[in-house]
């Protein structure tokens, strides 16, 4: 009877966690409005997201993209389709490595950066204190780090797919002597707009989700020391496992 | 700051009071089913300093809290101005803050911006000024809280006191009626307390604005404020001035105004029998 309860508590508590995210998401909506007015506090939050995170972006991109280079020059090499290489690397990095890896590269370098921000800001009063001031915390500080957030993770995801290609490109044509023509041809003539636009579309769904939960969590964070630290934890840990559900499910769809 | 100079400030005259900017009226509060307040009444006069004192956990900054509209009471009205600020939707809310500023224990200034941008943040938030003006403005209510030559630091460069009087230049930037001080003198050397009071008393009586210090320092209180509350067990227990707090006949105000350790408000948490506790094996 007990587990019963137990099942039945956490049922309701996700429910409400959900809702109550909802809500949360609508709120920032609705400051969308104000915040075309004042660019500026956007701009600066797709820098602090988007920006920063690019050097940790390109480093992953490219050994991925190596990586990708030696797998599949070794498995297509044994039917002697070699040339493939490229097909395959596109493909692969356009329709799940470069928008799921960009999201839980994001997730770990952004969204703790944007739940510790938040939440800190919150346990120091800084929140308070803009509410004291009639400056309204949602359209001052979370809906600019969502924003940006959601802007930055597409664009971090195309490049990290770009210096992916290029990394398979570096093993492939250039250290194992795949003809350069035959790589970039196949993968042209393979590589539809349905593949970019599935690409794009789930990185910017990846952006949605993995903004929207780091600022949830920062701005919901217990004000504590231990409280913030909860909160980031818990960024990762359910960006991570939301973005490899979300990831099947679109790809379901998409199929 | 000496004690003679706050006591010469305090002998200065006052102007007249203009009526009641605060009302609070029959105010019940609780959280997770404890009562924090049950039946609180207290009114704060307009262009006076009104000190709000109580034991620790009395619900002091709840009560501040209230009176911005941070939080709701669960029962009765809390006026701001004739305004009742707990029925307010957020828009209006929002409105009505702008005529509020508060002083919070840590200063709460932003740390993603120096003691200018500080400073100037309600101003680029609420008006359109050019930036010159803003300048202008910011680098005034620098000057009167003496910190207009910290004004490039960044905010982990400022000490406890500095953190506050540029908090206090930043609650003035916007010129309110009613200035919140919630324990402003916590933490500071005996220099700071000196600054912070004649700042809070020179604000109050050169602008002509309304202030409420929350605080359980006795001594400052008796030297700043003009009329003072005693909040316990969720109630006024005591009120008026300094002089009559003193010779108060109630238990409770007495032991808060002498700093007596045994009391009304004990010096035990409540607990089970000790002995009984040592020999049991339960923490």
């Amino acid at each position: 009877m007990s587990q019963l309860r137990e099942v039945t508590d956490n049922i309701r508590e996700f429910v409400r966690i959900v809702g109550a995210m909802v809500l949360f998401l609508l709120r920032i909506l609705g400051q969308v409005p104000r915040l075309v007015m004042r660019p500026v506090l956007v701009i600066e939050q797709i820098y602090n997201t988007g920006a920063l995170s690019l050097v940790i972006i390109m480093t992953c991109g490219l050994f991925i993209g190596m990586v990708i280079g030696l797998q599949f020059y070794d498995i297509l090499a044994r039917f002697g389709s070699e040339e493939a290489v490229g097909v395959g690397a596109a493909l692969g990095l356009l329709k799940e490595l470069g928008p799921v890896v960009t999201a839980l590269l994001f997730a770990g370098r952004a969204g703790t950066a944007l739940a510790s921000e938040i939440g800190l800001m919150r346990a120091t009063d800084q929140i308070s204190a803009m509410e004291i001031m009639a400056v309204d915390p949602i359209y001052r500080v979370v809906a600019p780090r969502f924003i940006g957030g959601v802007i930055a993770m597409p664009l971090l995801a195309a490049i990290f797919i770009g210096i992916g290609l290029f990394g398979t490109q570096l093993i492939a044509v250039q250290q194992l002597g795949v003809e350069a023509n035959s790589f970039w041809s196949q993968m042209r003539g393979s590589v539809h707009i349905d593949d970019v636009s599935d690409g794009i579309i789930k990185s910017c769904v990846f952006g949605v989700a993995c903004s929207l939960i780091a600022v949830y969590e920062g701005y919901t964070a217990i004000p504590t020391a231990e409280g913030v630290g909860r909160a980031t934890t818990r960024t990762v840990v359910t960006s991570a496992v939301l973005i490899l559900i979300l990831d099947y499910m679109l790809t379901a769809v998409m199929l | 700051m000496a004690r003679s100079n706050l006591v010469d400030m305090q002998a200065e005259p006052l102007p007249a009071a203009t009526g009641t900017l605060v009302e609070i009226k029959d105010v019940h509060y609780e959280v997770g089913g404890r009562a924090i307040f049950s039946g609180l009444n207290l009114s704060i006069p307009r262009g006076r300093i009104t000190a709000i004192m109580g034991p620790s956990g009395t619900g002091k900054t709840t009560l501040m809290r209230l009176i911005t509209g941070q939080i709701k009471p669960t029962r009765g009205q809390v006026l701001f101005d004739g305004i009742n600020v707990s029925t307010l939707k957020l828009g209006d809310l929002y409105k009505l803050r702008m005529r509020m500023g508060m002083l919070f224990q840590n200063g709460a200034l932003l740390t993603d911006r120096n003691v200018f941008e500080n400073v100037a943040f309600p101003l680029r938030e609420h008006t359109k000024l050019p930036n010159e003006l803003i300048r202008h403005i910011v680098l005034t209510k620098l000057q009167a809280v003496g910190l207009r030559g910290a004004a490039g630091l960044e905010v982990p460069e400022l000490s406890g006191g500095m953190a506050r009087r540029v908090a206090l230049a930043r609650a003035m930037a916007t010129d309110p009626e009613l200035l919140i001080y919630d324990e402003p003198f916590t933490g500071l050397d005996p220099i700071s307390m000196g600054m912070i009071v004649r700042l809070v008393r020179q604000m109050n009586y050169a602008l002509g604005i309304t202030s409420i210090v929350v605080s359980h320092d006795v001594e400052e209180l008796s030297i700043l404020a003009d009329m003072s509350y005693i909040i316990a067990s969720g109630k006024v227990v005591a009120s008026g001035s300094f002089v009559e707090l003193k010779d108060h006949p109630s238990e409770i105000v007495n032991q808060f105004m002498n700093g007596l350790a045994d009391g009304p408000v004990a010096f035990h948490y409540p607990a089970p029998d000790y002995f009984e506790q040592l020999l049991s094996r339960k923490a």
